[in-house]
């Protein structure tokens, strides 16, 4: 009996994460399958090409370097700023400290759009700035800083680094050989979990890009929401489909890294 | 034994001149107190929670500055302004604070590697240590998986792997239960003896003071309330909280009159010196006894200067020990042998050595 309704319970909850699963799936796959059909207003029937996916290339390809290039930069930039920021933020620990973190976190509740207004207010006149990719890097580093500090600061209060550092000090070594030495790496696992969720964040990003772009620095998104409005669907399906060719090797790779080191450096407490 | 030579005597004479320590928020931790340790000598700071050893020691060690006019030296050089990664201290914490990114022997290392110490010799400093602190065939686990009493000695042989000139150790045994508590207490003094290093220790332990301690530093509220040998402090405390902190004691606040204590009890006779010294050469006024239970006899109490009836037995494994009341104000605790049949109600007699009885400076508390 009581087998029977396991059983039961075991198939209706299958039954609810296919269900759920199918909901999400299903759009993405016909998304993409749409990009390699010939015609999508006849069907798969109409045969299967890669005319759209070649003639996405030719069109946004340069988007798509672009984006990469804005997002590994926007990762350097958080992780050099970001990391020796949770490290102060975390030793000070004081009124004014607290403040700064607050200060940090604001972007993240307000809309992309007016912090690119803001931008755009206080930097537009600067032509050459406003017209390169690195307007775009800066509006981008504003936006997944605190996501870096956050996940940094999670580990710090995890570890007690503040006695580590003071050990490190007691044996002789240098702020800076600390830093190095023992509060970066025994940080890695909320660097890794910051740095995935800054190159996911600044690759999709679109709201602020979209303000702050020219037509010479259009990154993937906007790319997609330019070609969604002025191109054919299936050139549209196509360029989806290149960007999840692009971004699921490359999140699977830093997921794959990221456990390999975790695991490298322990069991989790 | 050519390794140990070089480790003998790596010890500075250190000095602390008038440090106080004020906190950003107001917090008085240290009065002023100024303390002097000889070369290779272990200083126990003792005290209740929160009079302020760990400000002294993190002073010491470089971690906190003292306020303005606070001076520490080491060999008579003045490091006050120097950080402590420049002050060639070893530092022991009650975390211990390895680090979990190294193996047992990088942690141990880290300090010569630091030091620009060739990978050779660093080996052969990092085996010794192992030996010595008794860890081998431990050297390539990881920290967090270490027990507590490897993770202190790996703490140890990292705190005093680069010859410091003063070890500072923060409540070290703390984290550990009794049983180890004890066995490690006697390792670490046999290791301070082998290493001939300046050590101060902290504590709010009276026995692991008593056992390590060349001499102790007694502190109540940020101050010194006394400085002595371990037997100095347990038979001569200066004043009635050093005496009631460290061991038990049976403080008696009582009129006296010519050199005799008169309690409600009977009458106990001083030794001569002790009453004179007491009342500044008078012969009556009012002082504080100060009496150990272990030096308290239970005799017959028929003909005894002084009796009373027995409160309460408690067995405590080697000896039991009794409330007397009727005495004194309070009952007076007193230690009877395992072999002596005493139960509550029995009257019975005390008898004193007037040697034994230490008279206290009149007390603020
Ligand atoms: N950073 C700080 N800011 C403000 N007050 C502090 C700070 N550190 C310590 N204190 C205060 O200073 C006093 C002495 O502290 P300290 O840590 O030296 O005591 P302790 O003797 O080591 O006590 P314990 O045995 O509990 O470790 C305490 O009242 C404590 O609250
Ligand atoms: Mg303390």
């Amino acid at each position: 009996m009581k087998t029977t309704r396991d059983c039961l319970i075991f198939l209706g909850q299958l039954a609810f994460t296919l269900l759920v699963a199918a909901f999400l799936i299903v759009p993405a796959v016909l998304s993409m399958l749409a990009g390699i059909t010939s015609n999508y207003f006849l069907g798969v029937k109409s045969g299967l090409t890669l005319q759209w996916v070649l003639q996405v290339w030719e069109l946004y390809h340069d988007t798509i370097f672009r984006s990469f290039l804005i997002a590994f930069s926007t990762l350097a930039v958080t992780l050099a700023v970001g990391i020796p920021a949770a490290y102060a933020l975390h030793l000070r620990n004081d009124r004014v400290s607290r403040a700064v973190e607050e200060i940090i976190t604001l972007p993240l509740a307000i809309p992309g759009l007016a912090i690119a207004l803001a931008l755009l207010l206080t930097y537009g006149g600067f032509s050459d700035f406003r017209r390169s990719w690195l307007f775009i890097l800066v509006g981008h580093a504003i936006f997944t800083l605190p996501f870096m500090v956050r996940s940094v600061m999670a580990v710090f209060a995890a570890i007690d680094v503040k006695t580590l550092d003071e050990g490190a000090a007691s044996l002789g070594a240098s702020p800076w050989r600390r830093f190095c030495d023992v509060i970066v790496p025994n940080a890695r696992p909320g660097i890794l979990a910051g740095s995935l969720m800054v190159v996911t964040l600044s690759l999709g990003e679109f709201n602020l890009t979209w303000m702050l772009h020219t037509p010479l620095t259009k990154t993937l998104p906007v790319g997609l929401a330019d070609s969604y409005a002025s191109m054919r669907l299936e050139v549209a399906s196509a360029y989806t489909l290149v960007f999840f060719i692009m971004i699921i090797p490359l999140l699977t790779a830093m997921q794959v890294f990221a456990g390999y080191r975790g695991a490298a450096s322990g069991p989790k407490r | 034994m050519s390794g140990n030579d070089k480790t003998n005597g790596h010890g500075v004479a250190l000095r602390v001149h008038a440090c106080a320590k004020t906190f950003a928020d107001g917090t008085r931790a240290l009065e002023p107190v100024t303390l002097d340790v000889a070369r290779g000598e272990t200083v126990v700071l003792l005290g209740p929670s929160g009079c302020g050893k760990t400000t002294l020691l993190r002073i010491i060690a470089g971690l906190e500055t003292p306020d303005a006019g606070g001076r520490i030296l080491f060999n008579e050089a003045d490091v006050t302004r120097v950080p402590i990664e420049r002050r060639n201290v070893g530092m022991v914490f009650q975390s211990y604070a390895l680090f979990p990114n190294m193996n047992v022997s990088d942690n141990i290392g880290y300090g010569l590697k630091i030091r620009g110490v060739s990978e050779a010799e660093r080996k052969a400093r990092i085996a010794e240590l192992v030996a010595l602190t008794g860890i081998a065939g431990l050297e390539h686990r990881r920290v967090d998986q270490l027990s507590g009493g490897q993770r202190q000695r790996v703490a140890l042989a990292r705190a005093v792997a680069a010859r410091p000139s003063v070890l500072l150790l923060d409540e070290p045994l703390t984290a550990l239960d009794a049983a180890l508590r004890e066995r490690l207490r006697g390792e670490l003094n046999r290791l301070l003896r082998t290493l001939g290093i300046t050590a101060i220790y902290v504590t709010h332990d009276q026995a692991e003071a008593m056992a390590l301690g060349d001499r102790i530093v007694v502190m109540r509220r940020g101050a010194i309330a006394q400085v002595g040998t371990p037997r100095d402090i347990y038979f001569a405390p200066a004043n009635r909280f050093v005496a009631e902190f460290v061991g038990a004691a049976n403080i008696l606040e009582a009129e006296c009159n010519a050199g005799v204590l008169l309690l409600p009890g009977g009458r106990l006779a001083l030794a001569n010196d002790a009453a004179a010294a007491a009342l500044n050469g008078h012969a009556n006024g009012r002082i504080f006894a100060m009496i150990r239970p272990e030096s308290i006899r239970i005799i017959a109490p028929d003909g005894a200067a002084l009796t009373g009836e027995v409160d309460s037995v408690s067995f405590v494994g080697d000896r039991q020990r009794a409330a007397i009341g009727g005495v004194a104000g309070k009952p007076i605790m007193v230690d009877v042998p395992n072999s002596t049949p005493i139960k509550a109600g029995d009257r019975v007699g005390l008898s004193v050595d007037p040697g034994d009885i230490r008279v206290l400076a009149g007390d603020t508390a």
